[in-house]
């Protein structure tokens, strides 16, 4: 019997997909609806002193025809009263005292923090997540990433709020650093009762080519976004893995965030050891309907695989995400290419010969345009699979038998590496390169 | 069964020949321009009689720089906006796409490629430059494709170039002789204006070449003269009854049509003669007119016929019936057409044998004989050492010069009748001919 309901360092929801703290969670309006169409929890748009905004907030990185891939926004935390938003709180706990309503939190002082604090545990809020991610306004106050980048401040705030408070804290980390695991770490260290990431990246989205102005333009001028949508989710997965990887981050519970959209955007985030999940831009752009084929998939994905809950298989990919040291050097994959599936559009031949080792050579043949591996060239970089646009077309082969395991630690230790720049023991010795003439004979 | 009522007016004319390939909006242009993979050394551009380089162009439109796109197409072919709607795509770039071998839908090349001249021809903007004048002449006989391809290309090396016209309307079979529903004569001719306006090329209309005389004056006024003449009137079939009224060419048929539209009287009863797509256009033409009763009839079997496919299946949607296996051996009649008398034929050994003994009548008040085009012999005469073969088609070199060195040719002049992207390559390589033959 499959159970997606979680306990979030002492937050419970009915299921792991939570709304981030984003324009969806502006209102109670908007985030009783979302719970009414599937979701379990819930981070109210970040409430403190509400701010001014502009007219003019969003911006987007459309690829091909797909919109939206990447979304950035200038948009501050709330700009509602807080009596309108801890009125929504109770009503919304209410309707839901089962699902997670977290209000998310951004003030200055220690006393603005203790104050706040009281206000949504009188409101009914299950938890509070600390905003110390927004790259964009809010930073220039000396607050959102100006406090996340810096761990030391960050570590000072975490445990004030946790001395105030007698809810769950939650602490959301910027990406906007060099290690995540400095303010993962300072958020331990303050005593945090889980994490959450990513907040934005700090992002300019285009140039507008006739005022010049970057997007979102706000009268013929523009500032850095926040970046987020499916586009930053690598970044957030490799993120989530440094914490989770982290043996004293790594005790506490992380909700991941980032680009999430999809069923296997959830199990990603779960393998790699989230345990609940925040959406903000798939809703911004599909609306809370989305929430039924994450849940469809999820729970199609624990049926097929016999899990129970979320946490029988998170973290599961953890182990085999390793430092490149540590891979095997005589692992040997080889493209091959099916010719009954080929259609001949040849850019697996051109993206190899241009892009990378001139592994593929292209038919002799006039009545077909099947190419064929030259397998004394091909390093097996993947490259010809991922361009080839038919499924199952390329694959990659492996060519050894699996018994010998090197790796370039072990080779380090034994003294066996390349260490002049003629070394013989070069990766790329006596690899074949075609000449200048190669290179010039379509040349007019 | 016809489907069409008879077009009393312009609006009924445009309702029956609605437009096959139509004009895409931008949003379908850029989905549609998303889908390509873009190739390398792509087969479409290899299907293209032009070469153009086509995922460039698709890629172009998709980045919204669709005067770039425009270019690119204009580049290879200066009919490039007809070309993307009368273009047999599916059996060139289309048929190339290898979307094909992936049962999915080919990229609508020709649709695109016409999105992007179209953009540009209805904006007016410039993006051709003309050559530096270098002094020297080139006559051009005959607006059609090559001729108009010819005079564009030799204006941008700096030629003057005057084209002579004996109709009054340029650009010969695209507007006269295409099927309605592939192009309208407007978007033909607004073609042909974009392209005078920017290369200024000299039109000269009712100007028909047909005597020694003026062929000596062109041969001293002019440098090189470029032989773009085509093909001539409907060939006769030499058979009893061809004089009565009711008894029409093809060609002239078609061409009576995309100059008169509704105004056309097309009969309840037609019989169409011959196999080839002008037959199709023809009897999908008729049907499209009103006529009751459209007959195809056709000498050999249905797999014989030099038609496309989907030129068949046009015809047959329209409504037309076909006849295959019959030859026409008398038209009847007293005076005015009432039928044709056919027999039937079969293969024997290899060759088709009439049977006189196996004959019929199909009663018609018309009869369309779509049965191939006489050649321009006559003029070819007037010109000294002008070589043609037996099926007189003047023979040229690879540089599109004729064995009298002043003279070059293309299009159906020199391929017996091809399509309009086929006369657009060698009027555009002849011109590069000449060039390169006036500055060896």
């Amino acid at each position: 019997m499959i159970d997606l309901s979680i306990n979030f360092g002492g937050i419970k929801a009915p299921n792991p997909f939570w709304l981030a703290s984003a324009p969806p969670t502006n209102s109670g309006y908007q985030i009783m609806k979302a719970f009414d169409a599937g979701w379990g929890g819930a981070v109210w748009k970040t409430l403190g002193v509400p701010v001014v905004n502009v007219s003019s907030r969003y911006g987007s990185v459309n690829y091909r025809n797909t919109r939206m891939m990447g979304f950035n926004n200038i948009e501050l935390i709330t700009d509602r009263p807080l009596a309108d938003n801890l009125r929504e709180i109770e009503e919304v706990k209410k309707y839901f005292p089962d699902h997670a309503v977290i209000a998310s939190l951004m003030v200055e002082s220690r006393a603005e923090w203790e104050q706040i604090i009281k206000d949504v545990e009188n409101a009914g809020a299950d938890g509070i997540e600390l905003n110390f991610g927004c790259p964009h306004g809010m930073c220039e106050r000396g607050m959102g990433s100006a406090v996340g980048q810096e761990p030391e401040v960050l570590k000072t705030i975490v445990s004030w709020v946790k001395e105030a408070a007698n809810i769950p804290v939650i602490t959301k980390l910027s990406p906007n650093i060099s290690h995540i695991t400095d303010p993962g770490l300072a958020a331990v260290q303050g005593g945090t009762d889980s994490i959450s990431l990513i907040n934005t990246i700090k992002s300019i989205v285009g140039i507008d080519l006739d005022s010049y102005a970057p997007y979102p333009i706000v009268d013929g001028k523009g500032s850095n976004g926040g970046y987020c949508g499916p586009a930053v989710k690598p970044i957030a997965m490799h993120m989530l893995k440094d914490l989770a990887q982290h043996p004293e981050i790594g005790k506490v519970p992380l909700s991941g965030i980032g680009g999430i959209e999809t069923w296997r955007d959830v199990v990603e985030f779960i393998l790699l050891g989230a345990t609940s999940v925040q959406v903000c831009t798939a809703v911004m752009h599909y609306g809370f309907g989305i929430v039924r084929e994450m849940e469809s998939g999820l729970r199609q994905f624990m049926e097929e695989k016999n899990y129970n809950t979320i946490y029988d298989f998170a973290g599961k990919a953890l182990p085999n995400v390793t430092e490149w040291k540590h891979l095997n050097l005589k692992h040997k994959v080889v493209a091959e290419i099916n010719p009954d599936k080929c259609i001949g559009c040849d850019l697996c031949y051109i993206s190899c010969d241009d892009g990378a080792h001139q592994a593929i050579a292209m038919s002799t043949d006039p009545t077909n345009r099947i190419p064929s591996i030259i397998e004394a060239n091909c390093v097996g970089c993947n490259l010809c699979s991922l361009v080839c646009p038919v499924e199952d077309c390329i694959t990659m082969v492996q060519r050894d038998d699996g018994s010998e395991n090197v790796t370039w630690n072990e080779r380090t230790l034994n003294d066996d590496i390349p260490v002049t720049f003629d070394d013989d023991r070069a990766g790329g010795k006596g690899h074949y390169v075609p000449t200048p003439e190669d290179a010039l004979k379509h040349r007019k | 069964m016809a489907e069409y009522k008879r077009p009393k007016t312009e609006a009924e004319f445009n309702k029956n020949f609605k437009q096959k390939k139509t004009l895409m909006n931008d949003t379908e242009a850029y989905y549609e321009s998303s889908r390509c993979l873009f190739c390398y050394d792509a087969p479409c551009i290899q299907a293209c009689p032009t070469h153009i380089d086509i995922p460039l162009f698709i890629k172009q439109i998709h980045t919204d720089n669709v005067t770039g796109s425009a270019k690119t197409i204009f580049d290879s072919n200066w009919l490039g906006n007809a070309c993307g709607v009368v273009c047999p795509t599916g059996v060139l770039c289309e048929g190339a796409c290898v979307y094909n071998h992936q049962d999915v839908p080919p990229i609508q090349i020709g649709r695109l490629q016409n999105y992007a001249t179209n953009k540009v021809i209805d904006a007016d903007k410039a993006i051709f430059k003309q050559g530096k004048a270098n002094g020297k002449r080139i006559a051009v006989i005959g607006s059609g494709p090559a001729g108009i391809a010819c005079a564009c290309e030799a204006r941008t090396l700096g030629y003057q170039v005057d084209i002579y016209e004996a109709k009054e309307k340029p650009s010969g079979l695209t507007v006269h002789g295409v099927a309605p529903y592939k192009i309208t004569n407007e978007e033909v001719l607004n073609e042909i204006e974009y392209l005078q306006n920017q290369l200024g090329f000299n039109i000269k209309y009712n100007s028909e070449i047909n005597s020694k005389q003026e062929i000596q004056q062109l041969e001293e006024k002019y440098d090189a003269i470029f032989l773009g003449v085509g093909l001539g009137k409907t060939a006769t079939l030499q058979m009893e009854g061809e004089d009565k009224t009711g008894v029409v060419g093809a060609v002239e048929f078609i061409e009576d049509l995309r100059m008169k539209h509704h105004q056309v009287k097309v009969p309840a009863k037609v019989v169409v003669i011959g196999g080839g797509n002008t037959a199709m256009d023809a009897a999908s033409e008729s049907a499209r007119m009103g006529a009751r009763k459209t007959v195809l009839a056709y000498r050999n079997s249905k797999e014989k016929m030099g038609a496309y496919g989907f030129e068949y299946d046009l015809a047959i949607s329209a409504g037309v019936d076909s006849l295959f296996n019959v030859t026409p051996i008398a038209i009847t009649g007293n005076g005015k057409v009432d039928g044709v008398k056919f027999a039937k034929t079969e293969m024997v050994e290899g060759k088709l044998q009439t049977n006189m003994n196996n004959t019929f009548i199909v009663r018609c008040d018309l009869v369309i004989k779509a049965t191939g085009q006489a050649k321009q012999g006559h003029l070819y005469e007037l010109i000294e050492n002008l070589d043609i073969d037996q099926k007189t088609r003047i023979l040229t070199n690879e540089e599109f010069q004729t064995s009298n060195p002043k003279y070059f040719a293309g299009g159906d002049a020199i391929n017996g009748g091809a399509e309009v992207v086929n006369a657009a390559y060698d009027g555009k390589m002849a011109a590069q001919g000449i060039h390169n033959w006036l500055n060896k």
